[in-house]
């Protein structure tokens, strides 16, 4: 049977017919679907962990008992499960686990565009990446034989383009792999440094296994053509060069990105006049052929900065097509913004009003740095927020104690933020600490953590008691505030800010986009009262422009919040009804 | 055969996903090499979004760039400005006349540009203009817009009506499956 499915369906898809039995991972753009699709199938256990770290470590003790296990997450993600990923490949596996990591060159929904084929090669692990969803199904198949073959962890790299790209996919029957008798094998997993030293030759020889394996596997292969031009790429860059130019080039596809082959690039080196390498980020290929002594061309012609696609490949081979001649006026971006009701704004609103220092954190409030609201002064990476404000306060003692606090919203609080508090608390900076809990991990699609009381299937759950995590950690002051309450949200920045020890305020209110939010009615504007001040403009609410000098409502956005009409001098915002 | 380009371009949270799930099952369907692009994330928070769907005997990259598009869906006036440079040059581009002002016209950072249709136009561009909003009241619900759409794209498609209703009918919940039925016809009637 064929269907057509996003290259993480086919991730999905492939860990299911591999027999695999275990997925925990922490939510990221554009990883999330793997797990998503993962959890749909009965067969296999499915979680969200509360960050990259606990996830791949759950993934290892899996495999440690026995099964197929693996874990996905984002390029950053993968910085935050450093820690193990490279002791893992000391170790190897029992279970076949796969690591899946997803980069997002371009920076659709990230902050930054790292490579992560520099951590296989730093942690010696094996990374395949496939080009379309057909691989992503087969190359997860392979990389958990050969997790279990070669004794290591596979990393499968992914990039937006084919995480979110939907290709036709043959589905193939499930494979159920039997689950041995545990038997403890202290050499091979206690990593002290007495076994840890026996094991590391041990990862050289099998990186030099997988070279051999490299030169011969058909993932790595030829696509014979032309002899002038000889192109080596790999993932979505192969789908670009075949696109333009076709049968005119050969081209080496590489399926396995780490190690990369010697002689098979050599050998193919010696049969076109031309050699270049087209990929995506960093010149990684490109740097190895040049250790092999290559002539090679690569980030010579093509930018280390952004994705690729046909235009990329058509400018530098001067294959440029006509194009339409439309001249328009300059078109306003269309950014993303915080949904017309999102229990953040009202909250921001009084931070800017009270002109507090605010160090951000990753999440859909991350959006309050845009104007109108422009209240953030930094967002660095998941955590960050408070364990910046409490550097930011140590070194400017009194004078930014009184007007600063940092935003961090509920799940990256429980991946991140809980470490960072214990600093403010042991250490003693006088930092308030906003909690943004809207009860779901947002702005990768509504996920659930453990602060919301349910798992990854909808059933309940374990739920963190966040105002007695807050005060275990020895934080005395923790007030809950609702953000659709300015009053009370002013009031308790202006007391906790001023207070001299360490608080937390938790603004709580579920998301609006949640199913089981009810919408209020939308509100309207009485234009005999609107007088045109803008105040509600300051908001940055989408539901709300100006039209003829007067504030206009868009009943098909707004949920009757009410934050505007507490702002409104005039009275002039009504509720329909009325 | 060469590879036809379809862009559905639009405004986070018009639904234009389930838009490309039709086109995509109705062309998978039809025998056809298919691939479908989106980028998810940020896009879905009110931001510009855009879909890709390609489709012919085999297919390589899942995007489009300048100059590529056979025809071009979009949801809203502005979105259809921001992306008439990817049409090719006698390419067809279906317009939802809707205006949805972006954050920057909000503001007052910036205006919204009210006669990119008519300049479109005037470069010689095939614009098809209707007011999918008001169609889709018609229809029943104002979230039928993204159906209305399809609706109108099908016409220029030498895939059959009935077809096209299969798709639809596969991909949208079967609850609203008459008032879905009724979108597609208005789109494609009037």
């Amino acid at each position: 049977m064929k269907k057509l499915m996003i290259g993480n369906e086919g991730v999905a898809r492939g860990m299911y017919e591999a027999g695999m039995k275990f997925i925990s991972s922490y939510p990221g753009t554009p990883s999330t679907e793997i797990t998503e699709f993962a959890s749909k199938f009965d067969e296999i256990y499915s979680e969200w962990a509360p960050n990259e770290k606990v996830a791949c470590e759950s993934a290892f003790g899996a495999s440690l008992r026995g099964v197929r296990a693996a874990c996905a997450m984002k390029h950053v993600g993968l910085n935050v499960a450093a820690d193990p990923l490279f002791t893992l490949s000391y170790t190897g596996v029992n279970g076949g686990l796969v690591i899946c990591v997803a980069d997002d060159p371009a920076m659709h929904s990230s902050q930054n565009e790292q490579d992560s084929r520099h951590y296989a090669i730093a942690s010696k692990i094996p990374m395949l990446e496939p080009s379309d969803s057909q691989e992503a199904k087969d190359f997860t198949k392979l990389a958990f034989d050969l997790s279990e073959e070669y004794d290591t962890p596979v990393l499968l790299r992914m990039c937006t383009r084919i995480s979110h790209s939907q290709s036709i996919v043959e589905l193939g029957e499930r494979k159920e792999i039997p689950v041995p008798a545990y038997e403890r094998d202290p050499k091979k997993f206690i990593m002290t440094p007495a076994n840890a030293i026996v094991r590391h030759p041990i990862v050289e020889e099998r990186t030099k296994k997988f070279i051999e394996f490299a030169e011969k596997t058909p993932i790595n292969r030829v696509d014979e053509g032309g002899k002038d031009i000889g192109i080596i790429c790999a993932g979505t860059c192969y789908q670009y060069v075949k696109e333009v130019l076709g049968d005119s080039v050969s081209v080496l596809k590489l399926g396995m990105v780490n190690p990369l082959p010697i002689q098979k690039i050599k050998g193919f080196a010696a049969t076109v006049k031309r050699l270049i390498v087209v990929e995506e980020l960093d010149g990684v290929i490109e740097t190895h052929c040049k250790c092999l002594g290559l002539e090679v061309e690569g980030k010579n012609l093509f930018s280390p900065l952004g994705e690729y696609n046909q235009e990329t490949i058509r400018e530098v081979f001067n294959k440029e097509i006509e194009k339409l001649d439309v001249k328009l006026p300059e078109i306003p971006v269309r950014p993303p913004v915080m949904c017309a009701g999102c229990p953040h704004r009202g909250l921001y609103y009084e931070l800017v009003k009270n002109k507090v220092t605010v160090l951000g954190d990753i999440g859909c409030y991350t959006l309050g740095a845009a104007p109108p609201l422009n209240a953030l002064d930094s967002t660095l990476c998941m955590g960050a927020s408070v364990s910046g404000l409490h550097g930011f306060n140590k070194a400017g003692g009194e004078e930014t104690e009184s007007k600063s606090a940092c935003v961090i919203g509920d799940s990256t609080f429980m991946h991140s933020g809980i470490t960072g508090l214990v600093n403010v608390a042991y250490n003693g900076s006088n930092s308030t600490v906003i909690v943004l809990d809207n009860s779901i991990t947002g702005m990768t699609g509504h996920q659930q953590n453990p602060l919301t009381g349910y798992n990854i299937k909808g059933d309940p759950a374990g739920k963190v008691d966040l105002e007695a995590l807050c005060k275990a950690i020895g934080i005395n002051r923790v007030t809950v505030v609702d953000p659709y309450d300015l009053k009370a949200c002013g009031k308790a920045i202006k007391e906790e800010i001023a207070a001299k020890e360490p608080s937390v305020i938790i603004s709580r209110r579920p998301c609006v986009l949640l199913k089981y939010v009810k919408a209020n009615p939308p509100l309207k504007v009485n234009e005999d009262k609107c007088v045109g001040c803008r105040s509600c403009m300051k908001l940055g609410c989408p539901a709300i422009s100006i039209r003829d000098d007067k504030a206009v409502i868009d009943n098909t956005l707004c949920v009757g919040c009410e934050v505007c009409s507490q702002l409104c001098g005039p009275k002039a915002i009504e509720k329909e009804a009325e | 055969m060469k590879t036809t380009n379809v862009m559905i371009v639009g405004v986070g949270g018009q639904g234009s996903l389930l838009a490309s799930k039709i086109l995509g099952r109705l062309l998978v369907d039809e025998g056809f090499d298919v691939k479908v692009s989106e980028v998810h994330g940020m896009s879905q928070r009110g931001g510009s979004v855009v879909t890709y769907v390609r489709f012919g005997d085999k297919v390589y990259s899942p995007v489009i760039v300048d100059g590529e598009a056979d025809v071009i869906v979009s949801f809203e006036k502005l979105e259809a400005a921001r992306y008439i440079k990817c049409l090719r040059k006698d390419g067809r581009i279906i317009v939802n006349s809707q205006q949805i002002d972006p954050m920057p016209v909000i503001t007052g950072a910036a205006e919204y540009p009210e006669d990119v249709l008519e300049v479109i136009k005037k470069a010689g561009v095939q614009v098809d203009d209707i007011d999918a909003l008001e169609l889709a009241r018609q229809a029943g619900s104002v979230k039928a817009v993204n159906i209305v759409l399809m609706g109108r794209l099908a016409k220029y498609f030498d895939i059959s009506y009935d077809k096209w209703l299969e798709a639809v009918e596969k991909c949208v919940d079967p609850k609203f499956l008459e008032m879905n039925k009724k979108a597609f016809d208005i789109g494609y009637n009037s």
